[in-house]
């Protein structure tokens, strides 16, 4: 994975000592809260209910063991014991004092890690495949671009005081893991018809109040361009993006108004200004970045190991972790491993340290010491051999790391909510909890099959509860949390937001409400069907029948 | 009436009056004082066969206002401000970054408004060359944020080439 040089180092560091001498002058009066907010918040550091939150980037969800000991080391410092993993590929720690904050950079910058940009309107850490490079559907790694990226966007001056904040995420496979069609800059990596290497680039996508699919506005951009073309988007968003409602400033919105169309044309007059000048890449520059990313020394072992075969046979629950934590690599007799951090009776996405210092040893042994994070909030280790599957297994399980879900109901994709969340005005947590223990009998899950349940606290769609095959979202109405359930959403290359199934629902009754979408799904589907093929072939008025009690 | 202002990263005093008129006043009826002004966009094109009859004349841009209107009167002004009306209001930056790199103005270009510390080491790369920080604020400590930082990865317009092809990097050895 990419390491730090110097340049690197200085930067981090340098900021720092900046936001350490900006600590200073608020809590000394000379900044008042107002100028502060944006200075900290462009440093990961947000003013919670209960305290400061510290949203700690990891740049495409990639960590290495030294990193992920790290986190761990801060949660067991500076918070409470537990982080939390976000869909946007970061963690969170929830419990920071303002006077800490300098502090905790510092620990992290040791290592490679920092918070910078990681919130406030500007552009954000850049996220992508969960599994670039070892994915058997690859067919460009993305890491590389995402690194130039990163640093390219990193303290960019210009686009520091953005309308409202900018996300890119970008994808290099076949399947898109990095939900590159709901955000403002959506890259793909692909060949165009001479086999040259460039980029599909989308953009005004996002979900919040107004959910909306990216516009497709160029089909091939050379690898070259990349950021003199991110540079110009940027530019023409930055003047003409709406300034005065925060609910309107998202890039979407203006790509809306003005049309896809309008805004390429906007874009590529800006980009005449930049195409082929100083900012255009370099093949040593693509080289250097890619030369982070290298294959790690893998052995050549056979597809199957007789072993794991053996303990498959003989053990039912060995075989069902195998069957839906472990994912297919390319390389024969390699595995991805899904280390889940949906474990009942634990908020979504939480991790002890404890939890992470295992997982962290276990990438040392196992898994060329690195650890990757999912949008979907657990973690990865990405290289683990056949033969050493059984003692993942049963190292991960000692951990609270093997719950065997991932893909499943109970996989839950939530945000931190009401709980910990000074946006939302409903809790998440709690919902999540309940749902699982509801959905807690394993045969039962494994019946139901694979389905993806979106859980946000609010409107603004941390979860991204519109691509849920099952999105929830709350409101606070009158002193009173409500619900409103959507069926159909999906992420990936058929993207599609959910619709909205009926009347609100109070807390108590959400999961008998999706125990009774789930029994029409038992109902009415057709062998091996998903339930979300279910819900397509059928629309949603079945299920909202059922759990509004309107007799069939 | 003279004040202190940051220019080419130092303070000196500065004789130019920056004149905001009432917002109901028509630009035509502005009255423009007598000495060294830096007139609204809209005033200067209302009162243009006059204001350019002066020996020194500056105009400023608001946020929202576009560069290209000055495209071809770029060297009548000894000074182009940019109106920051709110420091969390970015647009100024690109403006800045347009009138240097697009359309090729190479005077002084100075930050007006809500015009903060911590903000004037962006400001400087995209193309400010003087800054009149919020007159409640100090001006030596303002000075002090021009220097936050030695490495700056991308180009603007103080570094036209981005770190990669400046420099030969290399990994860092253990």
């Amino acid at each position: 994975m990419y390491r730090y040089d110097q340049y690197d180092q200085t930067i981090v560091d340098e900021r720092i000592a900046q936001f350490r001498d900006q600590v200073r002058r608020r809590l000394d009066g000379d900044l008042t809260e107002e100028e502060f907010r944006p200075l900290r918040v462009q440093n990961g550091l947000y003013l919670q209910l209960h305290a400061y939150m510290l949203r700690v980037a990891i740049p495409y969800g990639l960590l290495d063991s030294t990193k992920l000991h790290k986190l761990a080391h801060i949660a067991r410092t500076y918070d409470r014991g537990y982080g939390h993993f976000s869909t946007r590929q970061n963690i969170q720690f929830n419990w920071v004092k303002l006077d800490d904050a300098p502090d905790m950079l510092d620990e992290l910058a040791a290592v490679g890690l920092h918070s910078i940009q990681s919130a406030g309107n500007c552009i954000r850490n850049i996220t992508s495949d969960q599994y670039a490079g070892v994915a058997a559907d690859e067919v460009i790694d993305p890491r590389p671009y995402a690194e130039i990226l990163r640093q390219w966007s990193t303290f960019h001056p210009e686009f520091a005081y953005l309308p409202r904040k900018f996300k890119i995420a970008i994808n290099g496979a076949v399947d898109d893991r990095a939900v590159t069609a709901v955000h403002d800059i959506g890259l793909t990596v692909v060949h165009n018809e001479a086999g040259e290497v460039g980029f599909r680039v989308m953009v005004g996508g996002g979900l919040g109040r107004f959910p909306m699919a990216a516009s497709v506005i160029r089909d091939f951009l050379p690898w070259q361009h990349m950021t003199t073309y991110s540079e110009a988007i940027l530019r023409v968003y930055n003047q003409y993006g709406h300034r005065e409602d925060a609910y309107k400033a998202r890039l979407k919105i203006l790509v809306k108004a003005i049309g896809g169309a309008r805004f390429a044309k906007e874009v590529e007059e800006e980009w005449a200004h930049l195409k082929d000048g100083p900012g255009t890449l370099t093949v040593e520059e693509l080289q250097r970045v890619s030369g982070y990313f290298t294959a790690p020394a893998y052995e050549t072992l056979p597809a199957v190991d007789t072993e794991v075969e053996h303990h498959l046979q003989t053990n039912k629950a060995f075989a069902n972790w195998l069957k839906r934590n472990v994912k297919p690599h390319r390389v024969p007799g390699y595995n991805v491993v899904v280390l889940s951090l949906k474990k009942s009776g634990v908020p979504p996405g939480d991790a002890s340290a404890e939890q992470m210092d295992a997982a962290a040893g276990m990438a040392d042994r196992f898994s060329f010491g690195e650890v990757r994070v999912t949008h979907e909030q657990n973690l990865v280790l990405a290289d683990v051999r056949n033969q050493d599957l059984y003692e993942v297994w049963q190292e991960a399980k000692a951990n609270g790391l093997a719950t065997p879900n991932i893909g499943l109901l109970t996989d839950i994709i939530c945000c931190p909510g009401r709980d910990y969340c000074i946006m939302p005005n409903a809790k998440s947590i709690p919902i999540a909890l309940a749902i699982t223990e509801r959905f807690d009998n394993l045969d039962y899950l494994q019946d139901i099959g694979e389905i993806e349940l979106n859980l946000s606290g609010c409107i603004n769609a941390c979860a991204h509860h519109h691509l849920g095959h099952i999105g929830i979202y709350g409101v606070n109405r009158d002193g009173e949390e409500w619900y409103q359930v959507s069926l159909g959403g999906s992420q990936g290359n058929n993207t599609a937001f959910g619709e909205t199934i009926g009347p609100w629902f109070s807390s108590d009754q959400i999961p008998a409400a999706i125990e009774r979408l789930i029994e029409v799904y038992l109902r009415k589907r057709n062998d091996e069907e998903r339930f979300i093929d279910t819900v397509r072939r059928l629309g949603i008025e079945p299920f909202s029948d059922h759990v509004y009690g309107i007799p069939a | 009436m003279t004040t202190q202002i940051i220019k080419n990263k130092a303070i000196v005093d500065d004789d130019w009056l920056v004149l905001r008129p009432e917002s109901d006043t028509a630009p035509e009826s502005v009255a423009v004082p007598e000495g060294k002004v830096i007139v609204p966009l809209k005033v200067w094109q209302a009162q243009k066969e006059s204001l350019q009859q002066r020996k020194a004349i500056g105009v400023w841009l608001a946020s929202d206002e576009r560069p290209e209107e000055l495209k071809n009167e770029l060297s009548r002004f000894q000074v182009i401000a940019v109106d920051f009306p709110r420091f969390a209001d970015g647009r100024g930056y690109s403006l800045a970054f347009t009138l240097r790199n697009h359309l090729g103005y190479a005077g002084e270009l100075r930050a007006i408004g809500d015009v903060l510390r911590d903000q004037l080491f962006y400001m400087q790369r995209v193309g400010f060359d003087a800054f009149a920080p919020r007159p409640d604020r100090s001006i030596e400590d303002a000075l002090k944020g021009l220097s936050d930082f030695s490495v700056k990865y991308q180009a603007s317009w103080d570094e036209k080439i981005p770190l990669f092809r400046r420099t030969h990097r290399k990994e860092k050895t253990a």
